[in-house]
């Protein structure tokens, strides 16, 4: 899963494991070609083992097993502070006693560059972060937005070809979240660089990344374009993680050509694509995604449910209709303003539609999500 | 029509909120009234008190009220008149036996010796017999009330307040003149001591810092299981009394204690080596008990340091040891100003350990306070001294504090 070839790969982790009690694997054979240039994206709900991946790629913790590469280079045994590595924390982790240009200068200084040449970058650095004015402030006279910038800037300033950043946005509003987002982004495209990010909120991975690779009790489920994840989930963990989905339970009847017949707990049936079904008789989870699902009228092909109308949620530019499925399933369906039928009232009964090919039939959902 | 009542209503409201505020405060200050009153009685008025002890001179003015009467606009340069002498013998032969003039003997004889024999003898052997004048009787009886430094003398002090204790807790004494001047035997004793109070107190702290500090280091990255125990051993000095814990160091330091014999038996050394009694046991027993007041603070500055800065300055190219000391060692200096300031404080006053375990050459100035209130009953010295003492340490700490304030202006405000 997620492997992918090419000569360029920047960072290779090779059957990776990683244990801190000896008996629980944090990480599990973790294989993941990180390419140069790359924006990859780590997501995955809290205790995934995300930090701890970033944490090994950064040297602060050792692997269990396997071996992590840069380059050719395998850095399993060579200490944080020769790996070169940027890394942005999630607390920006600015040295208090410091200003903002005493912070900058601070890698510079450790690697004993000319005076000048310090003081050049320092400068450009800020610059690139628009806070100049700001040189001889100490961090905590910093607004939060200012300080991620100037820890954003801290990583950069020594020109490190791999930048780490755990939930760097973590602790930001969500409006200067989105805006740091771009910023990030803009630095990526202008700098060249590699940088793996991680995050919880999947809107921001779906904004920043080249590739994401959703973690889940320590294995990579699907690494793959946002686009493809929302849209080719490869297991009912990606399907529900990514997005809003409903989830339709059911077991399989027939399969044939990559189509299946899932006959629903509720007693309906559904056509589906089998993307990743154990074959006729397994239990799967069908997934369809609310924008994909219609209010329908007349007769019509595809999968036809009846339905009762819970509630109509307005939210602007479009609207959320939650609907009881015949049988007890609980289903949304997303649509635009322009769509709603302005009659429709909670109550009513209505026949929800959708092709065959937006509904993924997946594996069985095993602990809830 | 609406105006009016807006403005009527403007003033009432203002005060209504003065009244709430005010009732606001008095709250606040009746649930720390019972503090401040107890802090006023036992800890500022008896502290304003015994300060006040050491410029208090009360005695000669009391025994000899007349003499001072006269002597006052007395110009010094020669002899008094005949009034003075006459008001001297009055006073004497008024005060004959009491204990007023027994202090005034005492007091003036502080300063000059033989003073209070002199006052003494004077005051048995009157009334005068012959019919000569009092100053010529006097004179006759000892030559000294016919020398202008006797007179000078209780001139100087006739009034109530002094500076003689605190000129003599710095070795300093007024001449007959009434200039300031080193004592004449040129010996330094107050200095001395307290220039070995301030040394002691200096070493003390040092040695604290440099075993407190990688203690407080481990504490605070071990688990919270390991610190915890590991607290406690460090805690075990406060819990045990200050006494037990000096006789145990006597036991374990002594010329056959423990620790000489496992020197002499590891080959160290052939002869058992003087551990107490001298400035080692000193050290080693005030470090002891001081270094919990070193490690708590320093712990307490750590904990709340986040392991992300060393990790940051290492991910920024810096190698583990010049993280320490660049990033992380910066941060605890508020830890060690506090721990440092506690530890130097607490040592300054001092006097039960040096007193058991030091030679006489080990004594510090406390030493010296309790000397003066419990063998001499010389009140103004110990008062003196105390004050001295106090005045070091409030110099000390406004200097400490203006340094390690610059140092950390930019430390987190925690
Ligand atoms: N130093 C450690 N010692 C023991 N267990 C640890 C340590 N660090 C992390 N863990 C455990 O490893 C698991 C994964 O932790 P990790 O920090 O990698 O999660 P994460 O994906 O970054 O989560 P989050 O999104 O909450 O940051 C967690 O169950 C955590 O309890
Ligand atoms: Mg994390």
């Amino acid at each position: 899963m997620g492997q992918q070839d090419g000569g360029s790969a920047h960072v290779t982790f090779r059957k990776v494991q990683k244990t801190y009690d000896g008996e629980h694997l944090i990480v599990r054979d973790l294989n993941l070609d990180i390419q140069r240039g790359e924006f990859l994206t780590l997501l995955g709900p809290s205790g995934s083992g995300k930090t701890t991946c970033l944490m090994m790629l950064a040297g602060f913790e050792t692997p269990t097993a396997g071996e992590i590469c840069l380059g050719d280079r395998v850095i399993n045994k060579l200490p944080p502070h020769k790996r070169n590595i940027g890394m942005v924390f999630q607390n920006y982790a600015l040295f208090p006693h410091m200003t903002v240009a005493e912070n900058l200068r601070f890698p510079l200084a450790v690697r004993k560059l000319p005076a000048a040449e310090i003081d050049a970058k320092v400068k450009n650095a800020l610059a690139m972060v628009r806070l100049e004015k700001f040189a001889g402030r100490y961090p905590q006279q910093l607004s939060g937005g200012q300080q991620q910038r100037i820890a954003l800037a801290r990583a950069l300033v020594f020109g490190p070809e791999l930048v780490l950043m755990d939930e760097p946005l973590g602790a930001l509003d969500k409006q200067l979240r989105e805006h740091m987002q771009l910023e990030i982004k803009h630095i990526h495209e202008n700098l060249g660089i590699t940088i793996v990010f991680v995050t919880h909120d999947q809107g921001e991975a779906l904004t920043m990344s080249d590739r994401i690779a959703v973690f889940n009790h320590g294995v990579i489920q699907q690494i793959d374009s946002a686009e493809a994840l929302y849209e080719r989930p490869v297991n009912s963990f990606v399907a529900s993680f990514i997005g809003e989905n409903n989830a339709l339970n059911g077991t399989v009847e027939s399969l044939a050509d990559g189509c299946c017949q899932v006959r629903l707990d509720c007693g309906a049936r559904i056509e589906a694509v089998a993307r990743n079904v154990s074959g006729v008789g397994a239990r799967t989870m069908v997934s369809v995604r609310p924008e994909r699902a219609f209010l329908a009228d007349g007769e019509g092909g595809g999968n036809r449910f009846s339905a009762g109308v819970k509630e109509i949620i307005y939210l602007g530019d479009h609207v959320r209709v939650r609907l009881d499925l015949v049988g007890g399933h609980d289903f949304t369906v997303k649509m635009p303003i322009s769509q709603l039928d302005r009659q429709l009232r909670s109550g009513d009964q209505v026949v929800v539609a959708m092709a065959a090919e937006h509904a993924c039939a997946l594996d069985p959902v095993v602990d809830a999500h | 029509m609406s105006e009016p009542i807006a403005e009527t209503a403007a003033v009432p409201l203002k005060r209504l909120l003065q009244r709430a505020e005010r009732m606001k405060k008095l709250r606040y200050g009746a649930l720390i009234a019972p503090l401040a009153v107890f802090l006023l009685l036992t800890f500022l008025w008896p502290i304003a008190a015994l300060l006040l002890k050491s410029v208090d001179n009360p005695e000669v003015a009391a025994a000899l009220p007349q003499t001072v009467h006269q002597l006052s606009g007395w110009p010094g340069k020669e002899l008094p008149h005949e009034g003075a002498y006459a008001a001297l013998v009055s006073d004497l032969s008024l005060g004959k036996g009491s204990k007023t003039l027994a202090e005034a003997a005492k007091r003036l004889n502080m300063e000059e010796p033989g003073l209070r024999s002199l006052l003494m003898n004077t005051a048995r052997k009157l009334p005068l017999a012959s019919d000569a004048g009092p100053r010529e009787s006097l004179v006759a009886m000892d030559e000294r009330w016919g020398e202008l430094c006797t007179w000078q003398l209780i001139a100087r002090n006739a009034s109530q307040k002094t500076d003689y204790y605190l000129l003599a807790a710095l070795d300093l004494t007024r001449d007959a003149s009434g200039e300031i001047s080193r004592g004449e035997q040129g010996d330094s004793v107050f200095t001395e001591i307290f220039g070995r109070t301030i040394w002691m107190s200096f070493v003390v702290t040092v040695y604290c810092l440099l075993l407190g500090f990688p203690l407080a280091y481990l504490l605070a990255s071990l688990s919270k299981r390991s610190s915890n125990l590991l607290m406690v051993f460090v805690l075990l000095p406060f819990w045990t009394s200050i006494l037990v814990r000096v006789a145990a160091w006597i036991v374990l330091l002594q010329q056959g204690g423990l620790i000489n014999h496992v020197l002499i038996a590891l080959g160290i050394t052939d002869e058992p080596l003087q551990l107490v009694f001298n400035r080692v046991g000193v050290y080693v027993a005030m470090v002891h008990i001081l270094l919990p007041f070193m490690v708590l603070p320093l712990y307490s500055v750590m904990k709340g340091i986040s392991p992300t800065y060393m990790r940051a300055a290492m991910s920024l190219g810096c190698p583990p040891f010049k993280s320490f000391w660049k990033v992380y060692f910066p941060m605890t200096v508020p830890g060690i100003a506090a721990g440092g300031l506690l530890v130097f404080i607490l040592s300054m006053g001092y006097y039960i350990t040096p007193a058991l375990l030091g030679s006489p050459k080990e004594q510090m100035v406390s030493y010296f306070v309790a000397f003066y209130t419990n063998e001499t009953t010389n009140w103004g010295m110990a008062a003196a001294l105390s004050a001295l003492l106090l005045a070091a340490t409030l110099l000390l700490y406004v200097v400490y504090n203006r340094l390690v304030g610059s140092a950390t202006n930019g430390a987190p405000q925690r």
